[in-house]
């Protein structure tokens, strides 16, 4: 394996730049380690080979006639599949849209494409991004780097994998209820849900629209500041998208965290948690605190709810917004000749959809019905707004919210699969973001037989800076003793 | 046995009226021109509800809901929410619609109005609120024959207000005048043009004394809603006069059989499963907003009626008429411009050009009739080059050519004949071939008709009724010494 792969983003665009190596060298040795792996790994659905090499020679010939180029001039980005780029194959890893070929870029792939990043694949994830473990694909279930017997988390396993797996230098998942927390987590590196808004969904494929944000993930905070910088921002085709003002998160990338007050919930550290994450995450919180952090337990009561909340608001939402996937327009069409529209319908739907999407999406409907939207759906957004009220009483007195991104280690391939709560109960902690709107980070702080642990850090909304800051100090202290087995 | 011929009816409605006046449709940047273009040209990711686009909202559509509310006297909410309607149907891209509602946390965009039919009925509007139009499906031949159902998203998308009534309508005519008055409305605000084919729909849901709620669809134009109603209701009272029962069902408007038929029975009703739209922003609405909407309103149907009445002085009954359809009361005015008798001018246009265009079945804008020509007809009558029947065969021959009346006149000879020697002649003519005529005549004078109806005749109506008058009666006089 080559060196260059190691390489920060920023170490490689100054050597992309200054021509000591060609973006073209750099993205051929990412496809030779992609080759290498992934029979292994399998984070990929669909390589971009022929349109990675190409935009990687005209990079170079770029900055051989001296021109410019973008902040991203070179990076190799791998791209979750449930986001469209342009004539190129998306499939949220459903036989629904195996042959979907969006006919148009995403807003965040726009502006990648404008900052010159190399668009290296598409990555494997749980069917319609529902899942915890990335074993919901149809293509097959991505492995963990670090254990291939044991899942990489979900459900942007195949971003999060890519990235530890030294196949790409960054990536973008989704996070509708932890789902780039948690591979970054189970995986060893740096993955932050962005504030609701700051980020264009334009091109995302919905699963839960009110909760979900395009995500960075990258091996450290500051190729994580980097990512954000370049796709954040207001989207006139996103009407849910902010305008974020001025944050320069390449400022926040010092190590300094004096005077930060952390808040630490006793609701994070619940039955469930193992005792080698919480010994891990308060080990972290120490460390801020000897580096001159102050911290309080707080109880955020609220918290109680707020698993059964995301759930209900998440299903109702998707089986909404997947209610278009008929067959009709576009995707998996199986022949209908002799069957009346309904019935077509539903043997396409029956075909294309895998067992959890179908279970999420009938699970909606009922929340959603007659005679139940108010003892569920509205009493989930209830419940949200709780969460919301309750967590900004706490951002009066704290900087951040301190807890384990997740309440295990990674688990097995199979071990909870057969037990849709038992792979629920895994985003306890991560779904409070969501719900309230507020961005959070996953930074790996320790680990447990060469598994990762990783920290979570919440803050208000549109202070990433924060999150940065802090993650950056965090990361320049702690050296999880980590080994890729790829 | 129920007695059902005084039986009281109920009648709400529920009416789409196309914002036709936009330039894109309600949630992208699609062209709503849609009507002369070929199937599925007018569609983007947006409006197809192709994975991972978002609706992104027409801020014009609201300011015309915003007129439309005001020109109803409605509460216009301060803040409005969008809902998706769910349910499965092939016109649907992303199966579901983006619409308001009032129920389950809902926000329509304006509530509790009212629109006065007469001076002592009043239509209660109980919301209005801003949706999406679906596609368009087609058939070859009837639904019943045709192998396969054609879908064109054209019109998907397209923005829609809906104007939703108490029941308070009691009769077929009453549903067809509140709907145009509704149309006109919407003309004079400028927001929607009902000359437009399917730009303003409606549904109705009809209840008689003594039965259930009925709803009836797909009523496409405001023409046929009084077909529509009286069927239901002469169907409801049958039903109830044979001592049926009648459930609560969705019904289907059969335009071509001219027939209701039923789509599903209460136990079979849709459940939408409402809830918020979450890729739209909830929507503030500012007091400043809504005054400086009040401030661009344009003149208004009774407004307008008013001045029609004293600026022309013409008739309560004609103004009425005129301003129901906006078109004809600007034709009307743009003709009043150039000629002195007004009050003749508003006879005509809503006498006979309004039953010429019902019975050719079109609208005016599609007849080749110019103001001008109309006056230049007006002044022939009035100077006496063509009587007045005359005058009548000369509009609907301007209608259907779109010729000049001097054109017409001089092609088909209408001009009047004053040549009294020629009439003269032909008296003569008619007196010898109808010598009993002519006795009865001598005898009483209300026979005389009979022979200047014979003079007429053989002029083709053309000869000038006085000077026939005139030379029938010398002739009499004559006859009888």
């Amino acid at each position: 394996m080559s060196r260059i792969l190691e390489l920060s983003a920023s170490e490689l665009v100054s050597k992309i730049r200054t021509q000591e190596i060609t973006a073209e060298e750099y993205v051929n040795k990412c496809y030779e380690r992609i080759k290498e792996v992934e029979d292994r790994i399998h984070a990929f659905i669909t390589l971009t080979e022929n349109i990675a090499l190409e935009k990687a020679q005209e990079i170079d010939s770029r900055i051989r006639r001296n021109e410019k180029v973008g902040t991203l001039s070179g990076i190799a980005v791998a791209i979750k599949d449930n986001i469209c780029i342009n004539d190129v194959r998306t499939t949220c890893a459903s036989k629904m849209l195996e042959n979907f070929i969006p006919p148009y870029d995403a807003t965040v792939i726009q502006r990648l494409k404008s900052q010159d990043a190399i668009l290296i694949g598409k990555t494997n994830m749980d069917e319609f991004a529902m899942g915890t473990s990335t074993e919901h694909s149809q293509f097959g279930p991505t492995h963990n780097p670090h254990d291939l017997d044991r899942v990489p988390g979900g459900s942007s396993g195949g971003s999060a994998a890519s990235v530890a797996a030294l196949e790409t230098t960054i990536s973008l998942g989704s996070d509708t209820g932890g789902s780039v927390r948690c591979p970054a987590s189970f995986c060893g590196i740096v993955g932050m849900k962005p504030t609701y808004g700051l980020i264009s969904r334009y091109g995302l494929i919905a699963y839960a629209n009110s909760l979900e944000q395009i995500s960075p993930i990258a091996r450290n905070v500051a190729d994580l500041a980097l990512l954000t910088e370049c796709i954040a921002g207001q989207d006139n085709k996103d009407s849910t998208s902010i305008d974020s003002g001025t944050q320069n998160l390449k400022n926040c990338l010092v190590d300094d965290v004096s005077g930060v007050k952390i808040g630490v919930p006793e609701e994070l550290f619940g039955i469930g948690t193992d005792e080698v994450v919480s010994k891990a995450v308060w080990e972290a919180i120490s460390k801020l605190e000897g580096l001159g952090a102050t911290f309080s337990k707080i109880k955020l009561e609220s918290l109680e709810y707020a698993l059964a909340s995301y759930y209900i608001i998440a299903m109702s939402e998707a089986s909404s917004n997947l209610a278009r996937y008929d067959g009709l327009r576009y995707g998996l069409r199986l022949d209908d000749e002799n069957y009346d529209w309904s019935t077509a319908y539903s043997r396409n739907r029956d075909v294309g959809f895998g067992a959890e999407v179908k279970r999420r999406i009938m699970l909606g409907t009922f929340a959603l019905s007659a005679g139940y939207y108010n003892e569920y759906y509205l009493k989930a957004q209830r419940v949200r707004t709780l969460i919301r009220q309750e967590l900004s009483k706490a951002f009066k007195d704290f900087d951040l919210i301190i807890g384990p991104t997740m309440p295990i280690l990674p688990f097995r391939l199979g071990e909870k699969l057969l037990d849709p709560l038992e792979m629920y109960m895994c985003d306890v902690d991560t779904v409070i973001a969501n719900l309230a709107g507020i961005p959070a980070i996953s930074v790996p702080c320790s680990s447990s037989q060469g598994l990762p642990i990783g920290v979570q850090m919440m803050a208000p909304a549109l202070r990433e800076d924060v999150l940065i800051k802090v993650a950056f100090s965090l990361e320049q202290h702690l050296k999880p003793d980590l080994e890729l087995k790829v | 046995m129920v007695e059902t011929t005084e039986l009281k009816v109920k009648i709400g409605l529920e009416v789409h009226c196309q914002l036709t006046n936009l330039k894109s449709k309600l949630f992208c940047s699609c062209s709503s021109d849609y009507r002369q273009s070929p199937p599925n040209t007018h569609v983007c990711p947006v409006c197809m509800g192709t994975p991972g686009s978002l609706p992104v909202l027409n801020r014009k559509a609201v300011e015309d809901a915003i007129l439309i509310a005001l020109a109803l006297n409605m509460q216009i909410s301060n803040k409005t929410i969008f809902y998706r309607k769910n349910y499965f149907y092939p016109d649907m891209p992303k199966n579901f619609q983006i619409s308001q509602y009032d129920r389950a946390g809902g926000i329509p965009i304006a509530k509790n109005g009212s629109k006065k039919l007469e001076v002592e009925k009043i239509v209660h509007i109980s919301r209005l609120q801003i949706e999406e139009d679906p596609g368009k499906i087609s058939y070859e031949g009837t639904i019943e024959t045709s192998k396969s159902a054609f879908v064109d998203y054209n019109r998907a998308g397209i923005a829609l207000v809906e104007i939703v009534t108490e029941p308070d309508i009691n009769s077929p005519k009453e549903a067809r005048i509140f709907l145009q008055k509704i149309r006109s409305i919407m003309e004079h605000l400028g927001v929607s043009s009902g000359e437009l084919e399917g730009s303003m729909r409606c549904d109705a849901n009809i209840s008689i004394q003594g039965g259930t709620r009925v709803e009836v669809k797909n009523i496409s134009s405001f023409k046929e809603v009084e077909r529509a109603l009286n069927f239901e209701i002469t169907r409801q009272k049958n039903l109830l006069r044979t001592g049926h029962r009648i459930g609560q069902e969705t019904r289907h408007w059969d335009e071509a059989r001219r027939v209701t038929i039923s789509l599903r029975v209460k136990e079979e009703e849709e459940d939408y499963r409402y809830f918020p739209e979450a890729d739209l922003v909830p929507l503030s609405i500012s007091e400043e907003e809504i005054e400086r909407q009040k401030n661009s309103m344009p003149e208004l149907p009774e407004g307008h009626m008013q001045r029609l009445m004293t600026q022309y002085d013409i008739s309560r009954q004609n103004a009425m008429t005129l301003i129901d359809n906006k078109a004809l009361a600007e034709f009307f005015e743009e003709s009043a411009v150039n000629y002195s008798h007004p009050d003749l001018l508003g006879n005509w246009i809503v006498g006979d050009l309004l039953s010429y265009l019902y019975e050719m079945d079109i609208e005016l804008k599609d007849a080749k009739l110019m103001p001008r020509d109309l006056v230049k007809m007006l002044e022939l009558i009035d100077d006496g080059t063509i009587s007045g029947k005359i005058g009548k065969e000369l509009l609907k021959e301007m209608l259907i050519s779109g010729k000049s009346p001097d054109e017409i006149i001089n092609q088909k000879e209408m001009r009047r004949i004053s040549d009294s020697e020629y009439l003269n002649q032909l008296t003569e003519e008619i007196f010898s071939s109808n010598p009993q005529a002519v006795k009865d005549a001598i005898k009483d004078p209300k026979a005389v008709r009979f022979l200047i109806g014979q003079l007429m005749k053989k002029t083709g109506g053309k000869a000038d009724p006085q000077l026939a008058n005139n030379l029938v009666n010398e002739k009499l006089k004559t006859s009888k010494t």
